[in-house]
């Protein structure tokens, strides 16, 4: 079974990429599709629909995404599976930009659309230096001289990236995509599976509920305004 | 291979929506031509041009396949947009960048590693030269009106992205010099295929592909025959540009011998 990771921030064209990945495979491979979101999200209900094909989704609640994708993907791993399942897809949410759910022995894809302005990909760092495709899309609405300008930014973060640029909804240019995805190999043990990168520091006392604002309110991990470095406070 | 180097495109038929085969044995686009494509909406206009666009190789829905110089084209010709020699311009598309004309260009000369000041400022007098209001160099992209960006994202397409093959898609309601725009490809030896309901821009074409069901039905080439009516249609735009102008300017059109 091969496993592609998909990540993105909101809004960018994550689910309209899955769509064109399984209207491609579909009939020639057996596709599963996992969405791990944050409140709501539909997006299982409807590829199920759509395509008749094994479809759930969880949701994070409390904890962060990517927390969630790191704590189910082996159950989901396993889940998929069971199935029979040849390509497994995994949608994660996407929200603080700095998520980067890639994990070992997957296909990391990044979805990030043309719309959001020149400078974005210098924003979100690992959620596109870790992965290794970008998909740019929305590339029908921006200028030629953007789009030059925006695959620029994507390349000064993740120099070896594999960029492709499409109009999701249409599907135009996902060729290469597709071919990647041929390309990739299957997981070879799901036990040795591990995160590409470190996430965001752990837990913090405005994770548990906390909400005084001031580093003096704070224990653990503090920032203060003036000094960039973290500092540790606490017993 | 650069972009200099390019002969011509050629589009093998595909299918229509139905699945019948496209009677066109090879379309084949030299530098300086212009194709006009007309046909109803949901016609496969298009997809036409998205199938020159992403260079189809007989896996896009229409089944055709586009070719540079008599080949299927390297494959950084197709993904790299700095190295592609075909430059999109539709209606939907837009300059979102909040910067000045004069910073917005530069930018995309610097993208492009290429240097001189000097063709920033050619790019803004060639876009000055499709569009009757005036851009300046330091007018913000976002204020710039429907034609005026349009006559920019044209003239960048020429001078800047250099690119042999412009595609045109349905741009021609936002006011500006479709004649001009015509002649100035010409001379920059560009080819350029328009998507289009205009009758004058039609009428100016060389050929004309008419769909039909998501297939091309039929390729005219008029050969003169239309000058007649290309005369007329074209003084007709003279006269209706004119009107626009005087009602923008306020004017009152009280002629009331007028006829065309």
């Amino acid at each position: 079974m091969k496993l592609i990771i998909i990540a993105g921030p909101p809004s960018a064209g994550k689910t309209a990429v899955t769509r064109q990945i399984i209207r491609h495979f579909l009939g020639k491979k057996k596709c599963a599709f996992l969405k791990i979101d944050v409140v709501r999200a539909f997006e299982d209900e409807e590829l199920r629909e759509e395509f008749q094909i094994p479809a759930r989704k969880i949701y994070s609640g409390d904890l962060c995404p990517d927390h969630t994708g790191v704590m189910v993907l082996k159950d989901a791993i396993a889940w998929a599976e069971r199935l029979g399942t040849d390509i497994f897809i995994v949608e994660s949410a996407g929200l603080c930009l700095r998520c980067s759910p890639y994990v070992t022995q997957s296909l990391g894809i990044v979805v990030i659309s043309a719309v959001s302005g020149m400078n974005s990909p210098l924003k979100m760092g690992p959620m596109i230096s870790l992965a290794d495709v970008a998909v740019i899309t929305k590339t029908d609405l921006v200028s030629q001289s953007e789009k030059e300008v925006f695959r620029e930014k994507t390349k000064e973060v993740a120099p070896a990236i594999d960029i492709i640029e499409t109009n999701a909804v249409q599907g135009t240019g996902l060729r290469f995509l597709m071919r990647a995805i041929d390309q990739q190999a299957e997981i070879s043990d799901p036990a040795t599976i591990v995160l590409r990168g470190i996430p965001p520091l752990g837990v913090c006392t405005i994770c548990v509920g906390k909400r005084e604002i001031g580093w003096q309110n704070h224990f653990g991990v503090v920032r203060k305004l003036d000094g960039a470095d973290d500092i540790f406070r606490g017993d | 291979m650069s972009s200099g180097t390019i002969s011509d495109i050629t589009i093998l038929p595909g299918h229509d929506k139905h699945g019948n085969p496209e009677s066109f044995d090879r379309i084949v686009i030299r530098p300086g031509d212009t194709l006009s494509i007309v046909g109803p909406t949901g016609s496969g206009k298009t997809a036409f041009i998205n199938d020159i666009e992403v260079f189809a190789c007989n896996d896009t829905a229409t089944g055709r396949t586009v070719l540079v110089n008599g080949e299927i084209p390297a494959e950084e010709f197709i993904r790299d947009p700095s190295k592609k020699p075909i430059a999109l311009i539709t209606q939907n598309t837009k300059c979102l960048a909040d910067m000045s004309v004069e910073a917005f260009l530069s930018m995309h000369v610097r993208a492009r590693k290429m240097s001189g000041s000097a063709i920033v400022a050619e790019t803004i007098e060639l876009a000055n030269q499709f569009t009757g209001e005036q851009i300046q160099p330091g007018c913000r992209i976002t204020a710039l009106s429907g034609g005026q960006t349009r006559s920019l994202m044209v003239a960048d397409a020429v001078l800047i992205s250099n690119a042999p093959l412009i595609l045109l898609d349905e741009v021609e309601n936002a006011g500006i010099f479709r004649e001009k725009v015509i002649e100035v490809l010409k001379d920059h030896c560009k080819s350029v295929i328009f998507v289009t309901h205009d009758p004058l821009v039609s009428l100016l074409s060389d050929r004309r592909l008419v769909m039909r069901h998501g297939g091309v039905e039929k390729i005219l080439e008029p050969e003169g025959r239309e000058t007649h009516i290309r005369e007329m249609v074209a003084r007709m735009d003279l006269t209706l540009c004119r009107f626009r102008e005087r009602i923008r300017a306020g004017e009152l059109l009280s002629e009331p011998g007028f006829t065309i």
